[in-house]
């Protein structure tokens, strides 16, 4: 029936053949934040809360005013970079789970780039640290690739681990050889970073959000118009072929894990350099997980991760704006998060409720199990 | 043919177990060696190792139940830790031990469902699906925990009898609370089902080749269903015997990692219930030892590097094992009945 009814607006008027592609591809991610927000709802009247005062307070306390807008981007600028992570690592049947410690190496390089060297002029300064904080997300993210072509270890385990080992050793690192001497401090951090390493805000707007805008494009452009990008997406799309069709598939998969931990490692510097400062054990929690539903909420697209991210930041900007005006505890946007999660990943459920067809666009397999190498 | 496995089965077993083997009586000698010299503190290690391994046995049992039958399990994280939260509450509100432990298994079960409707009925990838259950149980137990909620006891060791008065295996093996028991129980149970009944054959040849499955008329959505259920199930006891067991309290995403050590202690056991306890008895020996080194003060280590030793050994173990570790055919594939 539904076919039959797209055949004839199709046949009707064939200029719509974009919007009807764009509407496609987006329907499902957005009915899914909506069923999404529809749920949370549910839940805060269960548990007592008013969801129109609770989600007005969202709104107001992430696009209300300059300011919360300007921390919304804030906010979104490492949730860009770790949804590519993420992205970029799916679109070679890599499931990367560990952005996480990919991003804690990158934010605490960063920082000791950035409080350890004196008299760089400030672009050059901040760049290094920056470069810094890429290079040591990039390493890290290559064990797991290296573990897997040749070892077989499966990357969603090593990832995971590796994510608590990052956590222990950034710990150890804040905590001990570059622990924050300055007489009082008795918490676990690094000392904070210099003016010059700062990537500061420009009226409002952070560059570093420009920053991973770029990065996005650039992500996309790597994926779609290279050589390199075309390699990872057979590798992706069927490992075999892609052996016979002659591509190197060991040394892909770690290129792409090298990549993707690079993308990781810049967001972890870019929130150490434009947003906290300095490097502080759990002030960056959670954002690789955040990866996983904002590359799946952008349908593994680099540029749909921009208003994938831009939906998760708002709600991170807004969520102390709700817990103090309305009294509702921050965790319910992690709840609406897995339930937007849900309903992308089970996109039939979305599709059977709106009678929505599948788009036809390119399958990625997302990631294999142990069972199908 | 000359078949090692019908020929000579003992043998077959050995050379399949070797490392495991030799690796049990390095072990057992140290155990023996550090007796003699601190016989307080090796049962105190021991005794904790097997307390330690407790959830992840259970773990992995529930990961092994949903892989036989070809749905891979990467939510047991998840389900651990929002059983563990359902049982807090329970004891929370009612002060009943017993029935707190059952609404945390029937959670897990619950969860189970979840999984095996994402990955069987809608055919969802099963490495996304587990990620949802525990984002989902992340999210969830942070919203509805409240600081201050306090319990009403713990499950307390329960000594068998004389049993309990041998050295050190007494006080080791014989002189537990309830779900570390349980969990023995589990091991040995899950293995007849799985080796030695029809269900278990069933659920195997499910996990194999579910399309010569099906033409026997087996129903391969039931079994993946129920299997999923039941690993819930035990994984749910896993999360309780965490809060109700081992804590006595509830903690923000507490469960650590254990659902995904549990998923290497299964890979390292190969797919077997025998094994992957031996596995988890060997993890359990590393976190007890490291709770030794970090509490015992003796030895000068940062505690961060201590901390990190069960997911080093993680790591060792899959990449050491990872290429020759087989494990069920149509693992992590959707099947779709023509």
């Amino acid at each position: 029936m539904t076919s039959e009814q797209s055949s004839k607006s199709s046949s009707r008027n064939g200029s719509n053949h974009l919007l009807k592609r764009v509407w496609y591809s987006t329907s499902v991610p957005v009915f899914a934040v909506l069923l999404a927000l529809l749920i949370g709802a549910i839940i805060l009247l269960v548990s007592g809360a008013d969801p129109l005062q609770a989600y007005a307070a969202l709104i107001k306390g992430s696009f209300g005013n300059t300011e919360a807008l300007s921390r919304t981007l804030q906010k979104t600028t490492p949730l860009i970079f770790s949804g590519l992570a993420v992205a970029f690592a799916f679109k070679a049947g890599l499931f990367n789970i560990g952005a996480q410690g990919q991003l804690l190496f990158g934010a605490i390089v960063a920082a000791v780039l950035g409080f350890g060297i004196h008299g760089l002029p400030a672009v050059l300064h901040a760049s290094l640290a920056l470069l810094g904080g890429a290079l040591a997300g990039a390493l890290f993210g290559a064990i797991p690739g290296a573990l897997k072509t040749y070892t077989g270890a499966h990357e969603v385990i090593t990832t995971i681990m590796l994510n608590y080992i990052a956590i222990n050793i950034t710990d150890y690192l804040a905590d001990g050889p570059w622990k924050d001497m300055t007489p009082g401090n008795i918490v676990a951090r690094t000392p904070k970073i210099l003016d010059t390493a700062r990537i500061p805000s420009v009226a409002g707007l952070p560059l570093g959000f420009l920053i991973a805008l770029i990065f996005s494009v650039v992500t996309w452009w790597l994926l779609r118009k290279t050589t390199i990008g075309f390699e990872i997406r057979t590798v992706g799309l069927n490992p075999n072929a892609a052996k016979y069709a002659g591509i190197k598939v060991a040394k892909t998969i770690i290129l792409t894990m090298v990549l993707s931990g690079l993308l990781a490692g810049i967001g972890g510097a870019i929130e150490t350099q434009g947003v906290v400062g300095r490097y502080q054990p759990g002030f960056n929690t959670g954002l690789g997980f955040d990866g996983i539903t904002i590359a799946l909420l952008g349908k593994t697209n680099p540029i749909g991760v921009i208003p994938a991210a831009l939906i998760v930041g708002a709600m991170k900007a807004g969520s102390s704006q709700m817990q103090f005006s309305a009294g509702v505890a921050k965790e319910i946007t992690d709840v609406i998060q897995a339930l937007i999660l849900f309903f992308v990943a089970a996109d039939m459920i979305v599709r059977w409720l709106l009678r929505i067809r599948a788009a036809e666009e390119e399958k990625v397999t997302l990631s294999t199990g142990w069972g199908q190498q | 043919m000359y078949d090692l496995r019908t020929a000579a089965p003992w043998k077959y077993f050995f050379r399949r177990w070797k490392g495991v083997f030799i690796g049990g009586i390095i072990i057992f000698l140290v155990i023996i060696f550090s007796y003699i010299k601190n016989s307080a503190v090796t049962e105190a290690v021991l005794a904790s190792a097997v307390r330690q391994s407790t959830p992840l046995i259970l773990g992995a049992l529930c990961g092994l139940l949903g892989e036989r039958a070809a749905v891979i399990n990467i939510g047991i994280e998840g389900q651990m830790l929002l059983a563990a939260f359902v049982g807090f509450l329970f004891n929370v509100w009612t002060g009943n031990l017993f029935l707190a432990v059952l609404a945390g298994v029937g959670m897990g079960a619950l969860l189970g469902l979840l999984l095996a409707f994402m990955s069987v009925t809608l055919k969802i990838d099963q490495i996304i699906g587990g990620t949802v259950i525990n984002i989902i149980a992340i999210g969830l137990t942070g919203y509805f925990y409240k600081v201050g909620m306090t319990t009403k006891g713990k499950l307390q060791p329960i000594p068998l009898g004389p049993l309990a008065k041998i050295p050190i295996i007494g006080t080791v093996l014989f002189n537990n609370p309830p779900i570390t028991y349980a969990a023995i129980v589990l091991v040995f149970l899950v293995h007849y089902i799985l080796f030695h009944t029809r269900w278990g054959l069933r659920t195997r040849a499910v996990g194999e080749h579910p399309r010569a499955a099906d033409t026997l008329g087996i129903n391969v959505y039931f079994m993946r269903y129920m299997n999923v259920i039941a690993g819930g199930a035990i994984a749910g006891l896993g999360g309780v015997f965490l809060t109700l067991e081992a804590v006595g309290s509830f903690e923000r995403v507490m469960t650590n990692g254990r659902g995904f050590v549990a998923l290497a202690v299964m890979i390292f056991g190969k797919w077997t219930p025998l094994g992957s306890w031996g596995a988890a008895l060997l993890f359990g020996l590393t976190s007890a030892i490291q709770t030794q080194l970090q509490f015992g003060g003796k030895v000068n280590i940062p505690h961060q590097f201590i901390g990190m030793l069960p997911y080093l050994l993680t790591i060792v173990v899959l990449a050491g094992l990872g290429g020759r570790a087989r494990p069920p055919a149509a693992d992590g594939i959707p099947y779709e009945k023509e």
